[in-house]
């Protein structure tokens, strides 16, 4: 094993499709036209020493340093700025740019630190690396002179000079080693999109500024790490290098938040994480990374991390340390016993979206085979369950319909109830990117998210709707391209049933769904209505992305139809550029419903009732498996209030935060005998939990996550589990204590099971994904390469299905009690219920959750900006503090979710989808005032879970 | 030249004349002469509004006033005295105009009287190279300059 090295060409690779041929160095080489000789060098294995270039920005030509002599023209031209040409012929290597060469570094080196030594770049600097390659032997200016690298010259205080910024937790700055190369600027303009540093000043003064010279911490910046990837010094470092010193091997992995599922190279010394860098391969996000994915991995190594297994008769006890093979034996004699007493349905499980494809299969196959029935369900029933329905029914997938690379191709972009920036910020940058080249947006979205108005972006179109209003909106649009005739027929009537499509079409035409008459309804005015509708219709390829905003109310099932109608209407749907896109929330969101986590689905989106497919599983399985659909997660819970459910195995999610209507999940999990939590710290739900059983992360084991674009990724132990096992190790040692004969050595072989079993990962396996890097399923016989783009000849069900979505207002709504509507949403820095991401340094962005409220709201209240509110709705009451700005428009109220405190959940009702009871998280009728604190139940919450939290033998940890 | 204004006024100031000049091609350096001109310099304060009215970060509009030596960011005399500093100038006796200036004024480059009523700033090149040396005072060249002369333009303008 040793470190991946990722070759550099310097500048982007050309997408023309005419070839060129020239001469460099004497040897023939045939490039894409518009490539630079830069890359055109480097594709032939000859390097052009560089500086200013880097292959994930354009060509600058600042350094000066990869001069070329081409003969017949004179000058020495940069080569990273000079395209190709036919019949050119180029030398890289000549006595004039030699001397040139030398005479440019001698420039740099007497205005650089000579401390290499101590350097935390040492090793992987790329200036030492062009001073050996152009052998420099010595500085004929001296080191004397004016320079930015000394506090004091011969005692005076040199103005020139700046400290090194420490603000970021992750990274530092020191200007006394920069070399004014630009690439972080540009990094972070043209990768990121944040603008959030520049040049500041000119010639020898100029200097690398964050903001308006600013630290980093209080500039725009994001902390993506861009930059710090792009810096060829040691200029902008991370601290985890200048801690630990430079990786020795690194494997590539996938990062395990949000759903876009990057691809990262985890770089190590031994069996310690030195950081984590976002791999230039990875098709999911080109090199690019958000500030989680590379840097928010300290959770891993954390000191709340439960190692040893623990049991517990009563959740009122402490917990108990015992070995592994007595929790084992606990559990499978407490489900057996739970079973035999109250009945075979009694026991159930949830997978995690957080664990992987492997991990996730087994815990299915365990309450198939093991339990003997269909109680499984996963925590995509409250985020994305709306989509595998929605979708499933109109084009026959559950799945989104394109890879990322797709937004480079897209002309118009709608996204709704989605805020990529913060929450898929990779996407985000893809996105904003092209949305520089001149791509439309739309933004349907009841707050102002970043993406409507940034730094050189901005929404054509901000349709700022009222909460529970979708349904509404997207018939609205609907209406006026099937009355205005801007309707694609060609494509409806070759790839839909044109008789759905006529009902349908008179459907939306009818004057009641005209944006004129839903105005009342979505507090929107009819001309931007009319308005976006016409973009979208007639402004070339539009693709649709939308989030939770889109899934969690109760018609969220209705909206993701309405927007697959949207999208067959138009007839953007089967190319490129084009059609409808989930942002999955978490990492293996997809991969797990893909897996057979839904009660009444075995892996591949197949019916428990179909008797063929049932088969093949109960072969495989040597068991009869029943074709009763199971329990939900929340009739799970209903069941165990009336007291018929008494056993719950939950890996790796926190239901109790993160579901709605806290008090209804507490009573439930309460009134169960024997719930069984398998995480990494002792969650909320482990609060009324019997066992636990400690997890392992993603660094510690093997498998794959599925991400956004059905794209299945590897992930890669590069550390042995510090609990001991990795989560599918705890889950099969767990059915073999209850007697079921599982043996697998390696995940490898449960993937291998998978692709026996389920059609759409008929050639997936390990080795296959190893030579393919990765692939988008449906990878099988028809599709050996995957799938990028789905539907591209016809819809996966034949013909797609346009949906009557009549619009049905929640039954959450504003009164004289409560006259507010509450949203919620996340935040760039943490993650969902923040288990993760509240245990590392990203809590300097964000140590607390807060309640936006528009001024005239807060005004109306008497309430000021960090003022404590009490926040109530019909289900309960919470305190939090307040943010008064006008990105949430009056009558609206948001916060997000990411802190236990908060208990954004007592709040929410039990109000859901009807077809899929994925709960309406987005819509909560509320009202505010001002409190002093915590409300009682926050008081009684903490008490409980600090109880709760007792574990025998071990002193509490003073807090 | 220079007036004081109280802080929240310079931000309704700034989004006037940002409104009046957005809609220019590259609006940006007509807004920043603009705002010089209207408050003598260009605080500090203006530039996060010109960067939400112009949707840009505020890291770029830093980078473009910091290049530029002409955009100050603190109020200058009520007049200023630039004198160039380029080769032409200096070859045709500019150090000694320079010294006089100083010496007169009693100030050094970018310094300005303690009346508060010149500030004597360095330039690179008026482009008056035939008539050198040559200083400008409040926007008006002024070549040939000799001993006299400078005596003159150092009166006219401690005025």
């Amino acid at each position: 094993m040793s470190l991946i090295h990722e070759i550099d060409y310097g500048t982007p690779a050309s997408t023309a499709e005419t070839m060129v041929t020239l001469t460099i160095d004497g040897r023939d080489i045939s490039v894409p036209s518009g490539t630079s000789i830069m890359r055109a060098s480097m594709e032939a294995g000859i390097q052009v020493p560089k500086l200013c270039a880097t292959d994930m920005v354009d060509a600058f030509g600042s350094c000066r340093l990869c001069l070329v002599e081409i003969e017949g023209r004179n000058g020495t031209p940069a080569s990273c700025t000079t395209p190709v040409a036919p019949g050119m012929v180029v030398h890289t290597q000549t006595g004039r740019l030699k001397d040139i060469r030398r005479g440019v570094m001698e420039l740099y080196i007497s205005d650089h630190p000579l401390d290499c030594l101590t350097c935390a770049a040492n090793g992987d600097c790329e200036l030492q690396d062009m001073a050996g390659a152009v052998g420099l032997r010595d500085v004929r200016y001296g080191y004397e002179g004016d320079n930015h690298v000394r506090a004091r010259n011969n005692g005076d205080i040199n103005a020139k000079w700046m400290p090194k910024d420490e603000s970021n937790p992750y990274f530092t700055y020191d200007p006394a080693k920069c070399i004014v190369c630009s690439r972080c600027v540009r990094a972070c303009e043209e990768v990121q999109g944040t603008f959030a540093l520049t040049i500041e000043g000119r010639g020898f003064g100029s200097r690398v500024s964050p903001g308006m010279h600013e630290h980093f911490i209080e500039s725009e910046c994001v902390s993506c790490g861009a930059c710090v990837q792009a810096c060829p010094t040691a200029t902008l470092t991370e601290k985890s290098v200048i801690e630990i010193g430079q990786p020795e091997h690194s494997l590539v992995t996938t990062c395990a938040y949000c759903g876009v599922g990057c691809s990262f190279k985890a770089e190590m010394r031994g069996e310690e994480l030195v950081r984590m860098v976002p791999w230039k391969d990875g098709k999911a996000n080109r090199g690019h990374s958000c500030v989680k994915g590379r840097f928010a991995y300290g959770y891993s190594m954390h000191k709340d991390r439960i190692l040893n297994p623990m049991i517990r008769e009563k959740i009122s006890d402490p917990w108990r340390e015992v070995t592994w093979e007595e929790a084992y034996a606990h559990v499978a004699s407490e489900f057996r016993r739970l079973q035999y007493q109250y009945g075979r349905d009694a026991v159930g499980g949830i997978t995690s979206s957080r664990c992987t494809n492997e991990e996730t299969y087994l815990v299915q196959k365990l309450v198939r085979a093991g339990f003997g029935n269909n109680n499984v369900d996963t925590c995509a029933r409250v985020c994305h369950s709306p989509t595998g329905y929605g979708l499933g029914q109109a084009f026959g997938t559950s799945a989104g319909t394109q890879d990322f690379d797709s937004v480079e191709h897209s002309d118009v972009v709608v996204v709704i109830g989605a805020n990529p920036t913060d929450g898929h910020p990779v996407f985000g940058s893809r996105l904003k990117k092209r949305l520089r080249q001149g791509a439309k947006l739309i933004v349907i979205d009841p707050r102002r998210t970043d993406l409507v108005k940034s730094p050189h972006v901005e929404a054509a179109y901000h349709l700022a709707l009222k909460p529970g209003t979708n349904v509404a909106m997207m018939t609205a649009l609907a209406h006026v391209i099937v009355t205005e005739g801007l309707a694609d027929e060609q494509f409806i009537r070759e790839r839909c049933d044109w008789s759905e499509f006529e009902d349908w079409a008179g459907f939306v035409a009818e004057e009641r769904h005209s944006p004129e008459a839903v105005e009342t309804l979505t507090g929107v005015p009819a001309h931007l209505v009319r308005g976006a509708a016409r973009l979208f219709a007639t402004g070339g390829n539009g693709a649709i992305y939308y989030g939770l905003g889109v899934t969690e109310h109760s018609q969220g099932s209705t909206t993701v139809m309405a927007i697959a109608n949207l999208a067959m209407v138009t007839g953007n749907i089967g190319r490129p550029g084009v059609g409808v896109n989930p942002l999955r929330g978490q990492n293996n969101v997809q991969g797990s419903c893909d897996m057979g986590s839904f009660p009444h689905e075995l892996p591949g989106y197949r019916h428990v009732a179909d008797d063929a497919t049932r088969e093949i599983f109960e072969k495989m399985w040597g068991v009869t498996l029943s074709s009763e659909p199971g329990l939900r997660i929340n009739n799970m819970l209903d069941a165990a209030v009336d007291g018929t459910f008494k056993g719950l195995y939950i890996q790796g999610e926190d239901i109790l935060q993160s579901d709605p209507d806290t008090r209804h999940v507490a009573a439930g999990l309460a009134a169960m005998e024997c719930v069984v939590v398998q995480d990494l710290f002792l969650n909320e739900t482990a609060n009324y939990a019997h066992v636990f059983l400690p997890g392992s992360t993603f660094l510690e084991k093997d498998g794959t996550f599925t991400n956004a674009e059905r794209r299945i990724n590897r992930v890669r132990k590069v550390m042995t589990p510090k609990n001991g096992y990795a989560d599918w190790e705890v889950t099969q040692n767990l059915a073999q204590a209850m007697g079921l004969a599982w043996n697998y050595a390696h995940p490898s072989e449960i993937m291998d099971e998978i692709a026996a079993t389920t059609p759409s990962f008929a050639l997936v396996s390990y080795d296959y994904l190893d030579r393919m890097g990765s692939v988008q399923w449906p990878c099988n016989e028809k599709t050996p390469q995957g799938s990028p783009i789905m539907h591209i000849d016809g819809f996966v069900r034949g013909k797609g299905k346009f949906i009557r979505t009549e619009y049905v207002a929640t039954d959450e709504r504003t009164g004289a009690r409560f006259p507010l509507l509450l949203t919620t949403g996340r935040i760039l820095s943490q993650y969902n219920v923040g288990a993760q991401t509240r245990r590392t340094d990203n809590v300097v962005w964000h140590e607390e959750d807060r309640l936006e409220v528009h001024p005239h709201d807060a005004e109306l209240r008497g309430i000021r900006d960090g003022d404590w509110v009490r926040l109530a709705s019909r289900s309960g009451d919470t305190t939090l503090r307040a943010l008064i700005t006008d990105r949430v428009a009056p009558g609206v109220v948001y916060t997000t979710f990411h802190h236990p405190t908060t208990q954004a959940n007592v709040i929410t009702t039990d109000f859901s989808d009807w077809a899929t009871n994925c709960p309406e998280y987005k819509v909560t009728a509320v009202q505010i005032s001002p409190s002093n604190g915590p409300s009682e139940w926050q008081v009684e919450y903490d008490e409980q879970a600090r109880r709760s939290r007792r574990i025998a033998g071990k002193l509490e940890a003073a807090e | 030249m220079n007036i004081h204004v109280a802080d929240g006024d310079i931000g309704n100031r700034t989004l006037a004349i940002v409104g009046e000049l957005k809609s220019l091609e590259g609006p940006l350096l007509p807004i920043l002469h603009a705002i010089q001109a209207e408050f003598g310099y260009v605080p500090q304060e203006s530039l996060a509004v010109i960067a939400r009215e112009l949707n840009l970060s505020r890291a770029e509009v830093h980078g473009v006033v910091t290049f530029y030596h002409d955009y100050r960011d603190h109020p200058t005399g009520r007049h200023v005295l630039k004198l160039c500093r380029a080769e032409a100038c200096q070859s045709m006796g500019g150090d000694e105009i320079a010294e006089r200036i100083k010496t007169l004024l009693g100030i050094d480059f970018h310094q300005t009287t303690l009346d508060g009523a010149v500030t004597l700033e360095p330039i690179f090149c008026l482009g008056l190279c035939a008539c050198a040396p040559a200083a400008m005072l409040d926007g008006e060249l002024h070549g040939r300059l000799d001993t006299a002369s400078v005596a003159e333009l150092v009166a006219e303008a401690r005025r």
